[in-house]
């Protein structure tokens, strides 16, 4: 094995998923943490586990680490039965919400830390280390303490500590919930370089939505230890499964109604749907609906008058609060256009409500 | 801002009683070890001959070795017993953490004297221990060397300390985080090296602390070997008791005491010292 620049993870069969969890359930006594979650991540994916606290992500993450084990189910990770192994014996490593560095070890210390327990070939260590300390930027503290760190620089550290054992998934809990705004705006963005450099399958586990959007390949959304919607960012967003995801994820209008007759109607709102009937939920992204000119309504168009009843201006877009009649709210979202008061006419696309489950 | 009455108000006290009570008697106690005693009257006339007898008479030097050994292995066999329990409450207890916690305290409650003569109804030749081996037929007729010897001091002894062993490693144990020993694991440690690597370490101030407590404590100690040392027990500082009792020659009683003191403070010294290096705060 030479000692390449930067650690490489183990090639795996694209097609094959890295990590499959079948039927995942956990239960602390009699409160069920995890029911039946199903989950497969791809070898080189950023996945995030996005859900609120309580939701169940971090004992997700804390079963694939092998802190804890699943009530029922099976964890596997390249067709090796993961849940029958100890921690130390899976090739996982977590980088920790507090970043858990030992105070007792120095910054090189703390990294040579995996190789070292593992009885890595001895004349490997150093330049290994090295590379870690480099990839991350963190050279010149290679002899201070922990505690001397910032909470960016403690956070680099973890993670060349996890990386540097070349893991073929790297976990990470909440990694960046500690650091300041501006901080973690840039430990974003460094993050995700980082895993596009190096390759390495990430798990990583938020409760910041606008978080997951940033980094992730795919996000799994957790609701109460339920997997509420597994998609990229993109996706979940233009199409949301749940009203859970509409409006967990970024800003929406839950529009509920039910369809007679091909007929969708939601309190003053009402279009064409050829669907059969019944009650339904549309989600209805403010961004989506429209000032509308005079008289220039299009037949895939749903065309409403409503009054302003708030605004608030947010630099490049006004975010307005409308009531289209019979106390039924609105948001819309508009590029900035100055203050507006009054009735308005409003337009959005048919196509742009979505029709959501409950 | 506190104002200057208000300061030396709320000083005086604690600072008069440390004068009263600690600085004036080792005061008194240093200036003895400098008098002697004359047809059984104390003569304030300055010299070394305490310290001389000190180092010439073998009898002193082989009581202060012997009572620096049992020491030793009062702090040895209280390391011994409390770590492991200290660690295993600590980390494997669950729910019957505070059960066994107060299990491990309560003896403190217990009177010294009534723990002492208990060891002696234990240990004596028609003591229970005695009883119970004649009975199960592993010994014909009573064991001597059970009572009134060091065995017997350092038996007691370690009974006494152990739980002021147990206290500071308990909080140092109790004061790691959780997560440095997931991590490790996460690193793949197994328990045993995280144990060494992680857990041993950390808990180094508190073992300190302990061992320290152990073998102090013990090296004052004059009553164990007073109940179950017998004569091959006897301690430095049952010299220094009758020294300053029936034998009324307090200043070599406090030239002893000089010695045990300066030995006390140098420990004190390196284990501060040690604990500061094994400290990451």
């Amino acid at each position: 094995m030479s000692s390449a620049a930067i650690p490489q993870p183990v090639s795996v069969d694209a097609n094959l998923p890295l990590l499959e969890m079948r039927a995942v359930a956990k239960r602390f006594g009699s409160r069920e943490v995890l029911k039946n979650i199903s989950l497969n991540i791809v070898s080189g994916e950023f996945l995030t586990l996005l859900g609120e606290s309580g939701s169940g992500k971090t004992t997700l993450l804390r079963l694939v680490a092998g802190f804890e084990q699943p009530t029922s189910g099976e964890i596997w990770m390249s067709g090796e039965h993961l849940d029958t192994l100890p921690p130390y014996k899976r090739r996982v490593n977590t980088v920790f919400q507090n970043y858990a560095l030992f105070p007792h070890l120095n910054v090189r210390d703390n990294i040579a830390y995996g190789l070292r327990v593992q009885r890595a070939p001895k004349n490997e260590i150093p330049g290994r280390v090295n590379d870690a300390l480099n990839m991350v930027k963190m050279a010149e503290f290679a002899t201070a303490r922990p505690s001397r760190l910032s909470g960016g620089q403690q956070q680099r550290v973890a993670l060349a500590r996890a990386l540097v054992n070349r893991p073929q998934l790297l976990l990470l809990d909440e990694p960046l919930s500690a650091l300041d705004a501006n901080l973690r705006k840039q430990m974003q963005s460094e993050l995700k370089a980082l895993q596009r450099q190096i390759g390495i399958t990430f798990l990583f586990v938020t409760h910041d939505q606008e978080e997951a959007m940033a980094l992730s390949d795919r996000i799994a959304l957790l609701r109460d230890g339920v997997l509420e919607q597994v998609a990229s960012p993109r996706e979940i967003y233009a199409h949301p499964a749940t009203a859970y995801s509409a409006q967990f994820i970024g800003q929406t209008n839950l529009l509920q109604g039910e369809i007679r007759r091909s007929i969708a109607t939601c309190g003053v709102l009402r279009w064409p749907l050829e669907e059969e009937d019944g009650p339904v939920i549309f989600s209805l992204r403010p961004e989506t609906i429209r000032l509308c000119p005079e008289g220039k309504r299009q037949t895939n168009e749903v065309k409403f008058r409503a009054t302003i009843r708030q605004q608030i201006y947010g630099g490049t877009s006004e975010l307005l609060e409308v009531d289209c009649g019979a106390g039924q709210l609105l948001r819309v979202r508009l590029p900035a256009c100055g203050p507006l008061t009054g009735e308005h006419d409003f337009v959005f696309s048919i196509a742009d409500a979505i029709r959501v489950a409950d | 801002m506190y104002s200057r009455a208000y300061k030396t108000l709320v000083s005086a006290p604690p600072l008069l009683w440390v004068a009263l009570f600690l600085l004036l008697p080792y005061a008194l106690m240093f200036a003895h070890s400098f008098w002697t005693v004359q047809d059984g009257v104390l003569v304030h006339q300055w010299n070394l001959a305490n310290y001389q007898k000190l180092l010439t008479n073998p009898l002193y030097a082989e009581v202060l070795f012997r009572t620096m050994r049992i020491a030793a292995s009062v702090m040895l066999s209280s390391l011994l017993l409390g770590y492991p329990l200290a660690y295993y409450l600590s980390f494997h207890s669950g729910s019957r953490k505070e059960l066994l916690y107060q299990l491990v305290i309560v003896p403190l409650w217990v009177s010294y004297l009534v723990r002492g003569y208990a060891w002696k109804t234990i240990l004596g030749s028609e003591g229970v221990l005695n009883g119970f081996l004649q009975y199960a037929h592993i010994t014909h007729e009573p064991v001597s060397f059970l009572l009134y010897s060091p065995f017997a001091v350092v038996l007691m002894l370690t009974h006494i300390y152990t739980p002021f062993v147990f206290l500071p490693i308990y909080a140092s144990l109790e004061h790691i985080p959780r997560p440095l020993v997931e991590a490790s694991q996460d690193l793949g440690a197994s328990p045993t090296s995280t144990f060494f690597r992680v857990i041993l370490p950390l808990s180094m101030p508190g073992l300190l602390a302990g061992a320290t407590f152990a073998f102090v404590l013990s090296l004052g100690d004059f009553l164990a070997p007073l109940l179950v040392g017998g004569s091959s027990g006897t301690m430095i500082a049952n010299i220094v008791q009758t020294l300053f009792g029936a034998t009324y020659d307090w200043p070599l009683g406090a030239a002893i005491s000089v010695c045990i003191l300066l030995m006390t403070l140098s420990l004190l010294f390196l284990t501060e010292r040690l604990e500061k290096r094994w400290s990451f705060k």
